[in-house]
This record gives C-alpha cells, structure tokens and sequence, in this order.
C-alpha cells in the first residue's frame, strides 16, 4: 500500500472521532450510500457503456424490500439487508432480459419505463406499501445488544457496504468477466466475433449492479427509517449520473469521488449562499466541471501522474 | 471442413446471394473475388452468424451453422474479422488480444467475486499467451498503446491478432489487406501463410489481385451474387467469364 493510501484508511476509520457532528456524519453518511449507488450505475454505464436512467427503481425496492421485511415480518436487518439485494437483483435480471437487444436510446427507454412502472406500484399498491404515506418506523440496524442507530455507528456499517461494493466491481472489472462487459462497450460486433457471449456479460452487469443499488436502498431505509414512494424519484438517477460522470465513468474511484462530491458540494453551496443561489450555483459548477473536465476528475487526476 | 450449400442472402427484393455453394477444404488458404457488390461480405456475415440467410445450408464439419449467433459459432472454432477496421478502440494493444481470448478463459462470476485463487493463474497464463499473440503480428513494441492511435496498417494487425487469440481452427480475413501499403501486404501474406501452415483454416476476401494470387490455393470468383468461377490461381487469370466479370462486357 502507497502512504497515500494508509492515509486515506486511516482518515475513513477515524472519522467519526473528530468529525462528531451530526450534520456532517449525515452528510458523509449519505456520500457513502450514494457511492455505492454510483459504483453501481458505474459497472453498467461505464463499463458495459449501457445508460440506465431507471437506477433509481433498484435503489427504490431494495428500500421497500428492507424496510417491508423488517416491519411485517420482525426480520432483522442482517437478514432483511441480502434480501433486498436478491430482490433488486432479480429485477435487474428482468430488466437485463428485456433489453437483451436492446442499446443505446432504447436501453434507456426500457429502464426509464421500468422505474415508472415500479414507482406507480409503490404509490397504488396501498395493502402493500402504505401508498403515498410511506412505511415509517423501519427499525435501526442492531449488532447484538448494541445498536446502530448512532450516526458514528452506522457511519462504520455504510463504510464496510462501500468497501464491499468497491470490492465487488473491482474482481469484477479486472477479470475475464470485466474483459467482457468493456469488449461489449467498445465494440459488440467484434466481441461476438471472438466468442464474447455478449448478452449474458450484460445481463451479469444489470444483476450485480442492480443488487448493489438494493443493498444501497436498504442501508437507506433503515438510516432514514422511512421510506416512501419518494425513493423512486428521478432525481435520484440523475444525481446517481453525475456522480459516474463527473467522478470518471468507467474507472473504479471515479464514482466515489463523484459521490463525494455531489454529496458536499449541495450542503457546502447552502452554507456559504441563499436557497435561490444555490441551485443556480451547482448547475454553473457542474457545466464548468463537464467542460474543463470531460472525462472526469478521476481519468484527469491521473493523466497527470508521468506513468512508468 | 466448411460447405456452403445453395446459399441466398436477400436485402428486400434484391437477392445479395443467389443460391451459391462451394467448399472450404481444411489446411488451405481459399480467396473470394468478385466486383463490388458480388456478395462476398454478405457471404462472410452469413457464414459468421452476422445475417439470416434467407436460403441454403452452412455446414461445419458435418453440422449446421445457420441460425447460431456469432458468439456461438466462434465457439465452434470460426472466427472472422471485419472489412472495416475492427478493434477495441479505447484499450491498449494487449486488451483488446486479451478479450480475444476470452474462449481460453473460464473463469465465471461467481469465482471472480469470491476471488478464488485458481483464477491468478489463468490471468497469468491468458497474459502470456496476449504476449506472444502481440508478437506473433509484429507489435510487440505498440503492447501498451492505445488501438485506435495506432496507424491503420497496424491496427488491422490488432484485429489480426484478435481474431487468433480466439483459437480459430477457420479463420475468415474481410479485405486484410485494405488500406495498406505494399510492403505492409506483403508482411500480411507472409502472416497468413504461418496461420495456415500453423493449421488453421483461411477464408479471404480481397481485392488486390497481387496479393490473392500470391497465397490462395484455391479461388472462388463471384458476380451478382452467383459463383462463376473456382479453381487454383492460374487457371482463374486465364478464365474467361472472370475476365469478362472484372473488365465489364459490351455483349451481354
């Protein structure tokens, strides 16, 4: 390990110790379940080169899931936490299914239909979801007898998740597998041409990613402790985007320093300036960073270290 | 062995391919020719799984092809490249031969994500194996630059070398030698030739002349989607329907 990379360990491990406010632990808190939601949407749109604009749906029923499981049936949220994940993934599997031949625009229309869809189920489907009122009292997460609810606590279990995400993306990514998700962003045609079965590589990307942004939704709701239809929200997609983009889509650290980013950035715009200015001010932030740098800060960054 | 039986390709009412059959016999290297429009690279995509024939039989030794993706015929050993250039274009040179190795590889999800020991040595191994492929075309000094930077005599090298890595036992070459300079064709002639004496199969579609009488054994000439002409090189200069098909004829 470089010092440089100690130094960051060390920094992530200690953080809740000098960073004792609770405002700031939400919002490094958030930052982290909005990376592993970024590492997600990553796999497919940075590396497979698939842009799925209905993330959100995944993120959302790993929430309800979590949230559904712990309040009607009293599981805990060890057991509620791999369910949601399974259930995300499943639907990422479907989602992967139906757009087997699907690419570029028409993949996107697929997921943005798919997240409306499942929105509208969580909005109708009162028996179930609660409607529009949402599910409130999602018990927080214990470790035996202690629990999580603490935010320096759960600060630790959103740590580990990132950690576990980041982990899963980069076997993936630098493997046989990886090889396979870039061989279809770069060039389908010749991918098939040597054997690459490309359509299952990407039904392998929309499962793992899918079940990533579920694992990402049920961290939410039992932070949060209620969940509603809200969880579907487009914006939350959007924000998932940027994060890949501006971070470095298709690089392993580009979507976590995209998620810090565009975590901060907002909280730090409405510190320093009025609500009508803040808006305006991270839209102008956003155009300047796309701009000066297309490929991402990370792809950037490293452009300038002289390589070997 | 590759038999292709009463083959028809058909672009709405235009027939492309109208009924053509000829025979790939192993161990040779075998051209098509043909004037623009022949049907040559709708022959390649419908061997290759790229395009639905609308008639006729592809047989690879004894079983049938049509209807496999080409992902699935690959599998089966026959493996072509493209008349456009065809890399991966943002990865390096040893990349893109690393992904045209995925056939040697057999690492799964499941093993990748549980980080399963085993999967250290094939790495290994398929990148050995990239090495020597880059050395095999020439480019072991371009190994770490990007494909699409590389000039594009080289570039139809990485496809080459792509294309190989993926184990063909047939080996179908769209135009290998298009764009390229002489001396550039003349380092492809000499590399197909090690392929086919390496035991691997080739198929090619080429327009210059030079370089398919240079190193066919056999050559199938097509016009209008029709084959009028198949024999060894010699025979196919003097034969006078391929003559007529390549200078044009006032009487017909």
């Amino acid at each position: 390990m470089t010092p440089a990379r100690i130094a960051l360990a060390a920094v992530l491990l200690t953080l809740p110790v000098w960073l004792a406010d609770a405002y700031f632990l939400h919002v490094v808190i958030m930052a982290g379940i909005f990376g592993v939601l970024a590492l997600s949407l990553n796999l497919l749109l940075g590396y497979t080169g698939q842009l799925s604009l209905g993330h959100a749906a995944f993120f959302g029923i790993g929430a309800y899931t979590s949230a559904l499981l712990a309040l009607r049936l009293e599981w805990s949220f060890w057991a509620a936490l791999p369910c949601a994940a399974a259930a995300a993934g499943l639907a990422g599997w479907v989602i992967g299914r139906l757009a087997l031949k699907l690419r570029g625009a028409y993949f996107v229309l697929v997921t943005i239909s798919f997240a409306g869809v499942i929105s509208l189920v969580s909005v109708n489907w009162m028996d179930l979801t609660n409607g529009p009122l949402g599910l409130p009292g999602v018990p927080a997460p214990a470790l035996g007898p202690w629990s999580l609810r603490a935010k320096g606590a759960y600060y630790y279990l959103v740590l580990a998740a990132v950690a576990l995400a980041y982990l899963v993306c980069r076997r993936l990514v630098r493997s046989r597998v990886g090889r396979a998700l870039l061989a279809l962003r770069e060039n389908e045609a010749l991918a098939e041409s040597v054997g690459v079965d490309v359509t299952h590589y990407l039904v392998v990307a929309a499962v793992v990613s899918a079940a990533l942004a579920g694992m990402a939704g049920s961290l939410y709701a039992h932070y949060t402790r209620f969940v509603s239809p809200e969880v579907f929200l487009f914006t939350y997609t959007v924000t998932m985007v940027i994060m890949v983009v501006a971070g470095g889509k298709g690089t392993l650290a580009g979507p976590l320093v995209g998620a810090v980013i565009f975590t901060v950035l907002p909280e730090a715009l409405r510190a320093a300036t009025s609500w009508q200015w803040q808006m305006l001010a991270y839209g102008v932030l956003l155009v300047l960073l796309v701009f000066f740098l297309p490929r991402g800060v990370v792809p950037a960054l490293a452009a300038l270290r002289p390589r070997p | 062995m590759l038999a292709v039986r009463d083959l028809a390709v058909r672009f709405g009412g235009v027939a492309a391919l109208d009924g053509i059959s000829f025979e790939v016999r192993p161990g040779t290297i075998t051209s098509v020719i043909g004037p623009n429009g022949a049907g040559k690279t709708t022959a390649f995509n419908a061997i290759t799984g790229y395009l639905l024939p609308a008639r006729g039989e592809i047989a690879w030794e004894g079983t049938a092809l049509t209807g496999l993706r080409p992902s699935a015929i690959a599998k089966r050993g026959i493996v072509r490249t493209f008349q456009r250039t065809s890399v991966f274009p943002a990865l390096s040179v040893t990349d893109n031969v690393r992904i045209g190795l995925h056939l040697s590889g057999t690492a799964g999800v499941l093993e990748v994500l549980l980080g399963r020991r085993r999967l250290r040595g094939e790495e290994a191994r398929l990148a050995r194996r990239a090495d020597e492929l880059v050395e095999l075309v020439g480019l072991g000094h371009r190994r770490r630059e990007i494909a699409s930077e590389l000039p594009y005599g080289e570039q139809r090298l990485v496809e080459l070398a792509v294309a190989l890595a993926a184990g063909p036992r047939l080996l179908l070459l769209d135009e290998p030698g298009a764009g390229m300079t002489t001396p550039e064709k003349d380092v492809t002639s000499a590399l197909i030739r090690k392929i086919r004496d390496r035991g691997t199969t080739v198929l090619l579609v080429e327009h210059d002349m030079r370089m398919v009488m240079g190193i066919s054994d056999t050559v199938i000439v097509l016009n209008h989607g029709r084959v009028i002409a198949e024999g060894p090189p010699t025979a196919i200069q003097t034969h006078p329907e391929v003559i007529r098909a390549y200078l044009g004829s006032t009487g017909a």
